[in-house]
């Protein structure tokens, strides 16, 4: 995706005409942004700029917008080339890389700003806040009441999920009734962040994980018992034919849930929308199945940041502080189905609501996410987990491949100084 | 320089270009030194530590190999231990190369392949860097098998739409137009065809074989996955070496061909006597192209596979790329781009020692 997707950029820059003649006494801020392509993501960007824009006259937004797919590294040679922007926004475990390297500075927002907001949208890093999330994410098994209940399997609740031998006799059942290509859908096909933020939790819930980074290192933590126990499951899901393959298309990733294909699908509350259409009050959004470690899921998703190199950070900092209002944070939920960082935006969006039909979700956040190992490290560390992942799905030996991802998270420690 | 005639000339002459030497000078010789100086580093993307001098730590660490003989199990008389099939059972290779004092070279070192040795033990190739030879590997494999294929297909084609027939005008834009198209949009096209449930390629020949055909997932499976790759880039790139040998062909004068009328030659003896020789240097530029677009193989690897299903498609440039930007570490990524200038450069003089004049 790297030089290929930097091809692809669309950058577009918009000149946000509307603003352009007050805009004479306001000093210019840029914002770069990761959702290029999602016109309804940037009806409500734009909204939410807009309304900066004229609610004060100091500063002025400007606005760019990257394809999510080559984003990363767009940020990265804008900071090698010095030309990084006032605003960044930054996905939450990439954070602390950034923060390190120096592209990063500490929020500097009034006292109280964030209380009360969900963990996974706050950004620490060596104890300092760097990034601030209007919204986090989640992910959850989706299932059909009418199909569990056909099947006589149990419908598992955030007290008494699904236990490793429940979850697998219920993928068995499900196979075995020929109603379905696959029984389970993990999402092959969405190759990059997700693997290690969809199905690190899984191995946490194993009682593994990728790397510790309080020590750091991913020896024994990786690639020790409970990671080769986790390891041998997943391989198991393809050997079986439970799951689709690496090879999966992203069309069926998208469709296939919906049109009947897979029976059940790990998925993010962002794609729950689509579903929640197609099969109303039968949508059941599951918790993630209990391996013997909790159930857990990731936390984290993107936030927003200030650079280290801006001329203003007075001005970025209330850009920021401006952001974090309840009806923003409802307008991105209600647009993108996004979970609203705080209980009080989630009262006022349409899907989070007391009763709205992602609430679950809301639940699923508060009690179960765990973040992403913070470390400078995670970004190599994520890179390999996602190759190991990939690799064993497609038939490799489990303990050699975990062996080889740990190497290579150590090695890249102990080149980067643990990243002290 | 003498203030001759001759003199001015040369001076025009390098003028002239100036504007390309300087473009060459800034983007490509500059960036190759560039490399060669941060693969001796430990360079890295981002990061607020100083790049330090490291020596070649980055090229042994992509090139160490090591031979290791593994014993099978043995219980207490001796005898080796066999599963129910009869054959030996082996210790897992992890528990000599992983925090094992007794056997300190072969550290954190990888099987890259293994064949049976003497009295049941195997011998084992370990590598430190498993992913970069397999890369290398497959990098050599793909020039090997497409650059005759596809500068032998393209030689055919040339032949066939040379001749003086009504419209082979249309065949000529037809079999070009896969050039014409970006590769990545070919790409693109070529994982829906080759699509493992419900791909063009599956229900064609499942259709042709009247349903007997079992579908195979062409991308994801690690026998197939290169194979599938190496076909959808010949035929990306017949058209343009067709056109190259067409461009030859149409150097050969008509007289010879009339002449060997005369004598009763064949066809075959006129491909052999007059077209193969008069498209000597027209083969040489054909086979070096192609080997240098193959060493470069990366598009197809980025949009199709991203080196998997199990490293069966990783290639050198698609490693350099990786390593230097999402892994964020430039100095291993040089010390590939190195390599490969290496390969590349050793490759090429050897065809040109072996297409030289040799009169």
């Amino acid at each position: 995706m790297t030089l290929n997707g930097a091809l692809k950029v669309s950058l577009s820059v918009l000149a946000l005409s509307a603003v352009g003649v007050a805009a004479q006494a306001q000093t210019p801020l840029s914002l770069w942004y990761h959702g290029a392509g999602n016109p309804v993501e940037r009806e409500v960007l734009i909204g939410l700029i807009d309304d900066f824009n004229t609610s004060q006259s100091d500063w002025v937004i400007e606005l760019a917008e990257f394809p999510q797919a080559s984003y990363n590294e767009s940020v990265v040679a804008a900071g090698l080339a010095g030309n990084l922007p006032d605003i960044v926004d930054v996905d939450g475990p990439i954070m602390p890389n950034w923060a390190w390297a120096g592209y990063l500075q500490p929020l500097d927002l009034p006292e109280g700003t964030t209380d009360g907001f969900l963990p996974g949208t706050l950004g620490y890093w060596n104890g300092e806040l760097y990034t601030v999330g209007l919204w986090d994410a989640a992910v959850a098994v989706l299932a059909r009441r009418s199909v569990l209940e056909e099947h006589g399997i149990r419908i598992p609740s955030l007290e008494e999920p699904w236990d490793l031998e429940e979850f697998d006799a219920a993928l068995t059942t499900l196979q075995a009734s020929g109603d379905f290509d696959y029984p389970f859908d993990v999402g092959m096909a969405w190759t990059g962040e997700w693997y290690p933020y969809a199905f690190g939790p899984f191995l946490q819930s194993f009682g593994g994980d990728i790397l510790d980074a309080s020590v750091p290192t991913a020896e024994g933590v990786l690639n020790g018992d409970a990671g080769l126990d986790f390891g041998d499951w997943w391989q198991s899901l393809f050997d079986r034919d439970m799951v689709p393959g690496v090879s999966q298309d992203a069309a069926d990733r998208e469709t296939g849930f919906v049109d009947g294909n897979y029976a059940m699908q790990w998925n993010g509350n962002w794609a729950v929308l689509t579903a929640l259409e197609a099969f109303g009050d039968d949508l059941l959004i599951l918790p993630a199945p209990d391996f013997g470690n909790g159930s857990t899921i990731g936390a984290a998703s993107w936030q927003f940041g200030v650079s280290s190199t801006s001329e203003h950070p007075d001005g970025a900092n209330q850009f920021i502080e401006f952001m974090l209002q309840d009806e923003y944070m409802a307008a991105f939920s209600d647009a993108l189905g996004l979970i609203p960082a705080t209980a009080s935006a989630a009262a006022i969006s349409q899907y989070y609501s007391q009763g709205g039909p992602l609430e679950v979700f809301y639940g699923l956040s508060e009690a179960q996410a765990r973040l992403r190992a913070v470390t400078p490290g995670y970004l190599v560390a994520a890179l390999e987990f996602e190759k190991a992942m990939s690799d064993i799905a497609s038939g490799a030996d489990v303990a050699d491949t975990l062996d080889a991802a740990t190497d290579a998270i150590n090695d890249d420690l102990e080149r980067n100084n643990n990243y002290q | 320089m003498a203030a001759g005639p001759q003199g001015k000339q040369t001076l025009t002459g390098w003028a002239m270009a100036s504007p390309a030497f300087l473009l060459m000078l800034l983007f490509l010789i500059t960036p190759f030194f560039l490399a060669f100086g941060l693969s001796l580093t430990n360079q890295r993307l981002i990061s607020p530590n100083p790049a330090e001098y490291v020596g070649a730590r980055n090229f042994e660490n992509l090139l160490g190999l090591s031979f290791f003989v593994l014993e099978p199990e043995r219980d207490d008389a001796g005898e080796v231990i066999r599963d129910e099939a009869g054959a030996p059972e082996y210790p897992r290779l992890r528990t000599f190369t992983r925090n094992n004092p007794d056997y300190p070279n072969i550290d954190g070192m990888r099987e890259w392949m293994s064949i049976g040795w003497t009295d049941d033990s195997r011998l084992v190739l370990l590598a430190s860097d498993v992913v970069f030879m397999k890369a290398l590997a497959n990098t050599i494999l793909f020039v090997i098998v497409v650059a005759p294929m596809q500068a032998g297909i393209a030689l055919l084609l040339a032949l066939l739409i040379n001749q003086k027939l009504r419209g082979i005008t249309v065949f000529r834009v037809i079999y070009f137009m896969p050039v014409v198209v970006s590769i990545v949009v070919v790409a693109f096209l070529w994982r829906f065809i080759y699509d493992g449930q419900n791909g063009l390629l599956n229900s064609m020949l499942g259709f042709l074989s009247f349903g007997a055909f079992q579908p195979v997932d062409w991308l994801g499976n690690p026998n197939t996955a290169l194979p599938s790759i190496m076909a959808m880039s010949i035929w990306q790139g017949v058209g343009f070496h067709m056109i190259i040998w067409l461009a030859g062909l149409q150097t050969i004068p008509v007289s010879l061909y009339e002449a060997a009328d005369i004598e009763g030659a064949n066809r075959w003896q006129k491909f052999r006597y007059i077209t193969w020789p008069g498209l000597r240097n027209t083969a040489v530029l054909v086979l070096v192209i192609i080997t240098m677009q193959c060493f470069a193989l990366f598009a197809q690897i980025d949009v199709m596979t991203r080196g998997g299903p199990v490293d069966s498609t990783q290639t050198l440039v698609f490693q350099a790329v990786q390593r230097g930007y999402e892994r964020q570490d430039i100095a291993g990524g040089s010390a590939i781009s190195v390599l490969l200038f290496v390969f590349v450069l050793a490759i090429s003089l050897v065809q040109r020692w072996l297409t030289r004049d040799k009169d």
